[in-house]
């Protein structure tokens, strides 16, 4: 929910230290969570970098132990050209992705605050829609909607002449392909974005804003040192879960492309999908995701610190 | 300023905006106003294209919908795609999985992380921080990567094509969002409330049944809503572990009729609107208990 994430509630000293003689109610509280995500989250992580020192193939699969290579699996992804292509194809459609998420979502966020109810309400439901369509859904009917024989897109193109766009297969050339699937992504992550930006800049006091523009700050100066200073938190954690979830993309690819996508349409996901479940190299695979891992550690390590800081709880 | 809505506010109004100045203001402003409300309108047909693009290509004959020219409007219209995609095998099979899954993850979530959220805003422990640390670090850990630990793990246990692996797995990736949320719902309802029950012959445990919890219903309905719709649209995870037709839930079954050898488009878009439906009224029905407020002007003084 865009409104539950905008409004973590911060106040988080318990009101009256030791109010409660609670020695152990707390921690039995927190033990089941603490449970579930050390054993499903935390221990799978270990495992992950284990494995990924190891050949770890079929047959290790099946007599349940690994052989030991040490830094073996990522001497060989690092020297893999394949590889370098990968992370950096990643990076930039992540990049990408971001960058016009949060740029259209913050001008429709904006737009909302001046249109009138009734369009608001139009505009709130149509990003509700699209929000809630299952990844798989938006896939088949983008899938639909970019075919090349009898797709809706190929039929507007040709209309409006951008070009004769007749039996035009959009996955042949890859810069077209990877265009088509930054509008599936960026389509689908514009409700939550724009959702959350809106709740934001409804706490805005407008008193503040108006006085910058008594002051005779323009309307670009009002938003650029005026409310996105304000916002800034909020800025922070959708530009981050943004660049999470856009980094780690494979749905919307490997389902485009039928589950055979050509090594064009490689992102670090489907890589270490392929090399795992396609070939069975599960160390290489685990490898690769470690990778995968690290470099959203460090894209992220900037907005978990602020995320504490504002929270008061380090 | 002029009252609103009251027949004297009418009238100033009109007779200000008569004044020439005044007139022109209010032209540029309508203009203004109305360029807004298109752009607005705008948005939300792009936005809304692909699903209506969806929902009439289920309704269409399939002589309409293979057409050169396509068709804006399904008429004539039919019913013929959703029976086909109901009729196709493993429907009803992958919807019942579908609806295990979300309602076990659920049940368990919720409870789970409302303890947890009830234990980090009300009391004071050693290794409170570091458990908040740990629940905002592991969101930004990818759920992609984490497959092939998984898949192993549960390959070990001999429960790779079942459901409770599957239920496990979401009920930890929405757990942090869920108890980050619910914590925020619970730290806001003041004390002073349960504290006044007490007063008024209230035991502790009945205070916070009575009065915390049904405060806490928005943040509880929220949180549902997104865990609902992780756990139903999610595609991965299901794909790697649910082998067996019959084990599988509704996204993969959909996901099935992509591989086929040229997608029947019609009945693919009748599966797709039947999947999507369910989350739309997930939503629809609960968001009317979103509304917070409930405890505003609740302490006084």
């Amino acid at each position: 929910m865009g409104l539950a994430i905008t409004a973590p509630d911060l106040e988080s000293a318990p009101r009256r230290p030791g109010r409660f003689r609670a020695n152990l109610l707390p921690y039995a509280l927190i033990s089941p969570s603490v449970a579930v995500i050390a054993g499903i989250l935390a221990f799978p992580l270990g495992m992950l970098v284990w494995l990924s020192l190891q050949h770890y193939g079929l047959r290790e699969l099946i007599a349940h132990a690994g052989d030991w290579v040490g830094a073996g699996n990522y001497l060989r992804i690092l020297a893999d050209p394949l590889f370098h292509q990968v992370i950096l194809r990643t990076l930039l459609f992540t990049l990408v992705c971001v960058a016009l998420t949060v740029s259209l979502s913050t001008l429709i966020a904006l737009l909302l605050l001046k249109v009138r109810q009734a369009v608001r309400i139009i505009v709130m439901s149509a990003l509700v829609f699209v929000w809630t369509t299952p990844v798989i859904v938006s896939v088949d009917i983008w899938q639909w909607m970019f075919d090349y024989e009898f797709g809706v897109i190929n039929y507007l193109l040709t209309q409006l002449h951008v070009g004769n766009f007749i039996h035009h297969n959009w996955f042949d050339d890859p810069i077209q392909g990877w265009s088509v699937f930054v509008v599936i992504v960026v389509w689908g992550a514009i409700p939550f974005v724009t959702i959350t930006l809106f709740a934001g800049l409804l706490q805005v006091p407008s008193d503040v804003v108006d006085a910058a523009h008594v002051d005779g700050a323009g309307a670009w100066q009002r938003f650029w040192f005026v409310t996105a200073p304000m916002l800034k938190p909020i800025f922070l954690i959708v530009t981050c879960l943004s660049t999470i979830w856009d980094f780690g993309v494979f749905t919307q690819i490997y389902v485009m492309l039928n589950a055979r996508p050509s090594a064009d349409y490689y992102t670090i996901a489907i890589y270490a999908y392929r090399e795992s479940f396609g070939v069975t190299q599960y160390g290489l695979g685990a490898a690769i995701a470690v990778v995968l891992v690290l470099v959203l550690v460090v894209v992220t390590f900037f907005y978990v610190r602020e995320t504490v800081k504002v929270a008061e709880i380090a | 300023m002029i009252a609103p809505g009251t027949a004297q506010g009418v009238r100033t109004g009109r007779a200000r905006a008569a004044t020439e100045v005044g007139f022109r203001l209010n032209v540029g402003q309508r203009a203004k106003q109305l360029l807004y409300d298109a752009a607005g309108v705008a948005v939300a047909a792009v936005m809304l294209f692909p699903i209506y693009w969806m929902v009439a290509t289920a309704f269409k004959p399939g002589r309409d919908i293979l057409s050169l020219t396509p068709k804006w409007i399904p008429a004539p219209f039919t019913l013929e795609n959703f029976t086909d995609a109901i009729s196709r095998p493993y429907f009803l099979e992958d919807v019942k999985n579908s609806v295990i899954v979300v309602a076990v993850m659920l049940v368990l979530g919720l409870t789970v992380a409302f303890l947890a959220a009830v234990g980090t805003a009300r009391f004071g422990f050693k290794g409170r921080t570091a458990f908040l640390v740990m629940i905002i670090g592991v969101q930004m850990v990818p759920l992609n990567a984490l497959i092939i630990p998984l898949y192993l793990m549960l390959d070990r246990a001999g429960q790779t094509d079942a459901l409770p692996g599957v239920i496990a797995i979401y009920l930890a990736v929405v757990l942090p969002f869920m108890i980050w949320t619910l914590r925020g719902f619970v730290a806001n309802i003041p004390v002073e409330l349960e504290e006044s029950a007490m007063i008024d012959g209230c035991s502790r445990v009945g205070s916070f049944f009575r009065i915390t919890f049904p405060l806490v219903g928005p943040g509880l309905v929220a949180t549902a809503i997104f865990g609902f719709i992780q756990a139903w649209n999610e595609y991965i995870v299901a794909y790697v572990l649910l082998s067996s037709p019959n084990n599988q839930t509704l996204t993969i079954w959909l996901a099935s009729f992509t591989t086929n050898h040229g997608p029947q488009w019609g009945p693919l878009m009748a599966g797709a609107t039947l999947t999507g439906v369910p989350v739309v009224a997930f939503f629809l029905v609960l968001q009317r208990y979103l509304a917070g407020g409930l405890t505003a002007g609740a302490v006084k003084g």
